[in-house]
């Protein structure tokens, strides 16, 4: 396969998936901005954390508004990585690739494309809400699609490879807005701010049902990032991720008949999962851990860039 | 009256037009009506679409489908098929000789400084030969008719003819949506034109390349207006699509870049102008090419089809002469004519246009898709003013042919079918193992009444095009 098509597929991939998570970030903003709170300026900070998650903390000045974030990430034509240019992204990605696609495939990210004219720039809370959802239900549209339809060859793994990078990505990141989140002055740790801010996250990653099917507990940070990190029966978590890339990359050696660096990094960074504790996690620092996982998967999207895609 | 593939030239329906006459009489009011707008449908969804320059509104528009097919006879094609082949088996030699020992010029047959100067003369192909031999793979001849006998060349496409991809998936549609008719008719297959392509670009590979030579479809990306082409030619051949910066030279051969490693590759069927072709050769700012293919072309590791070069033969003023090259290369008469022309950068010639250019149609030389040319009958008297300046300006640029009366198909319009003007594209394939003819081709409508000007970018149409069995 050409290594222009692969790059296509493995970005188309990233695409929607980050289109995705953006819908959810902005889901879960509007819900934390609402919780009623004593001070001034915490919506500004709910605001600021949800740029800071989707990798972009310093876009918009020192004070983000509501209205200003939510055009920044959803619509922005100067953010390269807002919802508009994710969908017009992955679809130029798909157009030039038409042919390794199969056409409901091709047709869910057409019409994802085409539904952005329809859609518009909805601007009261309501209507924003209805896109946000609308978001969600195209991109699914379109992983049912790759799932149902296509071929298992390289062209699929590709794609489904770029798809659990980035979702490792936007797990870890999700996970750190709750760092960024500063509890306002007189809100004690594990008190009803901090507990209604984990139990956001969970409903956004749609996990808080998952969670109380696995812990059997209330809600308490260590075991929502234990779900989030560790847990494999979270198809969201890192863990899972990174078992879905370790999965597609064997299966691209298997299929060219050679491994490569990205095997063995992807290899080095499971048997590490295989090893952690939460407890240890937490000792030394959610935020640090998330931190050094982001950076790491950066690498393994560079690793995979050099040995297939360029 | 121009004379129409129905009814000739207004008496009885002609015999290959006779089974549809009966099942048009039979068929139900509304229903071709009813096709065509399902064709649309079709068409839409699949994404058969012709980006048109200059149209920022609908970058990526649909060119319309008349349902009506346009129907040959075996005995005219079987003639038609015969010129086809002689006219392309000279260019052919044409290009052997102008880029080789140029005895054409020194017989006098062509002005030196006509080949030598025109812009789309290669001096980097003098002394040079393509593997194989092989100058024009892929031709498209365009011919318009008058009469019964009255075929005519008006252009010979020789660079990167397009419009193939609308010869398969006409007869899918048609296919599809009048099964019936298909089983009345005795219309040979077009469906087999991939794997005479295939056939053709392998015969054309470098000797070196083995008996299963890697081919590749070059295209300038998803932005160019043929793009759909394209990936659809890819795809039937079950190559690789590629863009420029998929490929690169190293050692004097081509390289494609795959998830697999460095691949070479034998014959790049290049739907990219020979300007844009490699930047280290011809225009620097060309980001669609491939630094150093012509190294490797020169090289002879790798076929280009078609080869660099090939404009100077379908080049308008060139085209003046045809009759006498193929006089010349194959010592026989020619059986296709060429339209009567008037070569403007002759002062008798243009003489005789200026004073009569309300009756003729001026193309610009290098010119195509039917942009820079004035049809007169249908020009208003500004536009034939300001044209007979450009004229006076610039007489080297331009060529006169008189106004003809192309046949007339009959076409579906708000329901009713009237005759409109129609051309005829057969794409012609060459290799060492021949010439060969697809058996079809395209037909283009022009969709206005009245109107000669075929062109997709111009508001033509297209239909799909039947060469009969018997």
């Amino acid at each position: 396969m050409l290594s222009r098509t692969a790059d296509s597929l493995y970005w188309t991939g990233r695409y929607i998936e980050r289109a995705d998570f953006l819908a959810r970030i902005l889901e879960a903003t509007i819900r934390l901005a609402a919780i009623p709170t004593r001070g001034d300026g915490d919506a500004e900070t709910v605001w600021a954390s949800a740029l800071a998650s989707a990798g972009a903390p310093k876009a918009l000045g020192r004070s983000p508004t509501e209205k200003s974030v939510r055009e920044y990430l959803a619509f922005a034509p100067d953010n390269a990585s807002s919802i508009t240019a994710c969908i017009t992204r992955a679809r130029t990605n798909a157009r030039s690739v038409r042919t390794a696609l199969t056409v409901e495939l091709w047709e869910a990210i057409n019409g994802a494309w085409n539904g952005l004219a329809e859609q518009g720039q909805p601007t009261r809370r309501d209507d924003f809400g209805h896109f946000l959802e609308w978001v969600k239900t195209v991109t699914l549209s379109v992983e049912g699609a790759a799932s149902r339809t296509m071929l298992r060859n390289d062209g699929y793994y590709f794609l489904r490879l770029g798809a659990a990078i980035e979702r490792a990505d936007n797990t870890a990141r999700l996970l750190d807005v709750k760092y960024h989140l500063l509890l306002p002055e007189g809100e004690r740790v594990g008190g009803q701010l901090d507990y209604f801010q984990w139990t956001t996250l969970l409903r956004e990653v749609s996990a808080l049902t998952a969670y109380r099917w696995v812990y059997r507990d209330s809600v308490k940070p260590w075991l929502v990032a234990d779900l989030l990190v560790l847990n494999r029966q979270m198809p969201r978590s890192l863990a899972s991720c990174q078992t879905s890339i370790v999965r597609y990359l064997e299966r691209l050696a298997s299929d060219y008949g050679r491994r490569g660096p990205a095997q063995r990094l992807a290899a080095e960074r499971m048997r590490a999962f295989e090893t952690s504790k939460i407890e240890t996690i937490f000792q030394a620092g959610l935020h640090e851990y998330i931190q050094s996982f982001l950076a790491e998967n950066g690498r393994l999207g560079q690793a995979i860039t050099e040995q297939y895609l360029s | 009256m121009a004379f129409d593939e129905m009814s000739g030239d207004g008496g009885d329906v002609r015999e290959s037009y006779r089974g549809l006459a009966r099942w048009l009489a039979d068929a139900p009011e509304g229903l071709l009506q009813a096709r065509s707008r399902q064709a649309e449908l079709f068409f839409r969804r699949m994404g058969v679409t012709f980006a048109v320059y200059g149209d920022a509104e609908s970058s990526e528009r649909l060119i319309p489908f008349d349902v009506v097919p346009r129907i040959i006879g075996a005995t005219e094609w079987a003639g038609l098929e015969k010129g086809l082949i002689q006219r392309v088996s000279a260019i052919n030699a044409f290009l052997a000789d102008i880029y080789g020992a140029q005895e054409c010029i020194k017989a006098g047959i062509v002005p030196a400084e006509l080949i030598l100067t025109n812009p789309q003369y290669a001096p980097e192909m003098q002394g040079r030969r393509p593997p194989r031999d092989i100058w024009v793979q892929i031709a498209g001849v365009d011919l318009v008719r008058t009469g019964e006998d009255g075929f005519y060349v008006l252009e010979d496409n020789c660079r990167t003819p397009s419009g193939v991809s609308y010869m398969l998936e006409n007869r899918e549609m048609m296919m599809r949506l009048f099964p019936d008719l298909f089983a009345d008719y005795p219309v040979r297959p077009v469906e087999t034109y991939a794997d005479m392509l295939l056939a053709s670009l392998r015969a054309c590979a470098p000797e070196a390349a083995g008996a299963d030579p890697t081919i590749v479809v070059l295209t300038p990306g998803p932005f160019n207006s043929a793009y759909y082409e394209h990936s659809f030619l890819a795809d039937k051949l079950g190559v690789e699509l590629v863009e420029g910066r998929d490929l690169f030279v190293d050692d004097g051969r081509v390289f494609m870049r795959t998830t697999e490693g460095r691949k070479q590759v034998d014959v790049v069927y290049r739907r990219i102008d020979d300007a844009f072709l490699d930047p280290l050769t011809f225009r620097p700012d060309s980001a669609l090419g491939v630094p150093g293919l012509m190294t490797a072309y020169e090289a002879g590791t790798v076929t280009l089809a078609n080869a660099v070069g090939t404009g100077v033969a379908d080049d308008k003023a060139v085209y003046t002469y045809m009759p006498e090259i193929i006089r010349f290369f194959t010592g026989e008469e020619p059986i296709l004519k060429n339209v009567p022309t008037w070569r403007c950068r002759e002062p008798e010639a243009l003489k005789h246009v200026l004073a009569n250019l309300g009756d003729l149609v001026v193309k610009e030389v290098g010119g195509s898709g039917g942009y820079g040319m004035l049809v007169g009958p249908a020009a208003s008297k500004t536009e034939i003013e300001a044209f007979r300046k450009k004229l006076i300006n610039d007489p080297d640029d331009f060529i006169a042919q008189p106004t003809l009366a192309l046949s007339t198909a009959p076409t579906l319009d708000k329901g009713e079918l009237h005759g409109r003007h129609v051309d005829l594209r057969p794409f012609v394939l060459s290799s060492p193992e021949g010439v060969k003819v697809a058996p079809g081709g395209l037909t283009r409508v022009a969709l206005k009444p009245g109107s000669l000007v075929v062109n997709s970018s111009q508001g033509g149409g297209t239909k799909d095009t039947w060469v009969l069995d018997v």
